[in-house]
């Protein structure tokens, strides 16, 4: 019997799609069977996110309105064996989706793979009520901006009133130098305000963005700091204690070798 | 026969007045009484006006009797009603006034698009986030950050007041004042209290070490028993 875990945000544009790709991946790396679904109808973006748009050929509503079977929609991934996609429609009327429809998907996903993981549409409407409705956790993606700590803030409140255990948190796109002057929110006032277990810290990598246009999601490097993140992210899922990434390092890195040419910072 | 008893009995003070209607006779033989006896007693018009209490003893009057009685004492009689008081309290009344008077604890933490209203005192052990809302109509007392709004005494009560364990919102609201927060980012503060001042005419922030001189009844209740 697998998880299900939905990943939302409330405001738009703070990198849910990207986590959810990558957390799913992070997972995948790690030999556990992951299955995605978008329930953004009429703006899906995960199957581009994961480079898989061109073998799209039913999705999540055509299965709730039972022209084919669960299985037939469901997108082998190009890279992982155990790595599935269910896409969102992008034609039909969103109001197809019902959390009723939801709920059987996410049941009937839970039987075949270890770990479903929902990409959720932003707003606090009817789509936000889909994907939630077979959750069994959630993961709030913020940013250290003041409008999607707000956003946050509102959603975790309204996923307080579900039954589904609290929501864990991931802060997206952090600068570190931007956070050091005092311009970006800091993570501990973040998460003081908001009030929920930190799971996972991400930084604003360049590489992220070169690898959603590659279509292939970030965690399959090695190296990069976001990749680690989203790695440590998983690990954490599966119940593994792993330090928080520190945001220092980089710097140091840079003036140890500033140093070794003998300059002053 | 005994001789009738006097239903209304007035007597002298200082302060005017005081005017005890019997307890144990009914409402209409009260009131015939009351007419001749205020008529008889009532000040000449060059004389000053007089207050009147009027005592009830354990005689229950609903608004529509008090009304009445007051018709018959004011009127064109040079009397002004001062108070009229019982000794009875209905029932929801005073089940009205304990929970007026009580303090809801509530645990949890407020957060942005909610709201939290009560009647009398609310203690909230938790936060107040950005865009979170609580009321009550007596004081609020909050164990943690209040960074939404707070609105004390939300009847029009402006003795109440908000206290804090940090103090950083973006409106605070009493009876029918409001201030906000300025416009440049600030740090908030510890251990401080919001309350109406009244040769400012405003709402201020204070030290929670200078409420006792400020208010000298924490309690509601015991304000809503000394005001009747």
């Amino acid at each position: 019997m697998g998880e299900a875990i939905v990943i939302t945000s409330g405001k738009g544009g703070v990198g849910k799609t990207t986590t959810t790709a990558n957390i799913g991946t992070a997972l995948a790396l790690m030999d556990k069977k992951v299955c995605l679904i978008d329930t953004d109808i009429g703006l899906r973006n995960l199957d581009v996110v994961m480079g898989l748009e061109n073998r799209i050929i039913f999705d999540v509503v055509d299965v709730i309105q039972e022209r084919c079977q669960l299985k037939q929609a469901l997108i082998r991934d190009k890279r992982f064996e155990h790595l599935t996609l269910l896409p969102a429609a992008q034609t039909s009327d969103k109001d197809t989706l019902t959390t009723d429809g939801m709920k059987k998907i996410v049941a009937e996903l839970k039987q075949e793979y270890d770990y479903i993981i929902i990409d959720c549409p932003a707003g606090i409407e009817q789509g936000f009520q889909n994907a939630i409705a077979g959750a069994d956790r959630a993961i709030v993606v913020t940013t250290p901006e003041k409008s999607s700590v707000r956003d946050a803030d509102r959603i975790i409140g309204l996923l307080e009133q579900t039954e589904m255990d609290p929501p864990t948190l991931v802060i997206n796109r952090i600068r570190n130098h931007m956070m050091k002057n005092g311009d970006m929110l800091e993570v501990d006032e973040i998460t003081q305000v908001l009030s929920i277990d930190l799971i996972g810290i991400v930084i604003d990598d360049d590489a992220v963005i070169k690898a959603t246009n590659n279509g292939e999601p970030v965690a399959v490097h090695p190296n990069s700091k976001a990749s680690i993140a989203y790695r440590n992210i998983a690990r954490r899922i599966l119940g593994e204690t792993v330090p928080l990434q520190s945001l220092e390092e980089e710097k140091g890195m840079f003036q140890r070798v500033k140093r070794l040419f003998g300059m002053r910072s | 026969m005994l001789e009738k008893k006097q239903l209304i009995i007035i007597k002298g003070t200082r302060e005017g007045l005081t005017l005890f209607i019997d307890e144990s006779c009914s409402f209409e033989e009260a009131v015939i009484e009351l007419k001749d006896k205020i008529i008889a007693s009532r000040p000449k018009r060059d004389e000053p006006l007089v207050s009147v209490k009027v005592k009830l003893g354990n005689r229950y009057l609903d608004e529509a009797q008090k009304d009445q009685i007051g018709k018959i004492i004011g009127g064109e009689n040079r009397f002004i009603i001062h108070s009229i008081q019982s000794d009875v309290v209905r029932r929801e009344d005073a089940l009205r006034w304990q929970e007026d008077s009580e303090v809801k604890t509530i645990n949890r933490i407020v957060r942005s698009g909610q709201v939290i209203e009560v009647n009398g005192d609310l203690l909230l052990v938790g936060d107040v986030n950005p865009g979170g809302k609580v009321s009550s109509t007596g004081n609020i007392y909050i164990m943690g950050s209040l960074q939404g709004i707070a609105h004390a005494g939300s009847d029009g009560d402006r003795d109440a007041f908000i206290a804090a364990s940090y103090m950083n919102p973006s409106q605070l609201r009493i009876a029918d004042y409001i201030s906000r927060a300025p416009d440049y980012e600030s740090d908030g503060v510890y251990m401080e209290c919001g309350l109406i001042d009244e040769t400012q005419d405003k709402i201020i922030i204070d030290r929670l070490q200078a409420l006792p001189h400020k208010r000298k009844e924490l309690s509601g209740f015991e304000r809503r028993m000394q005001n009747g």
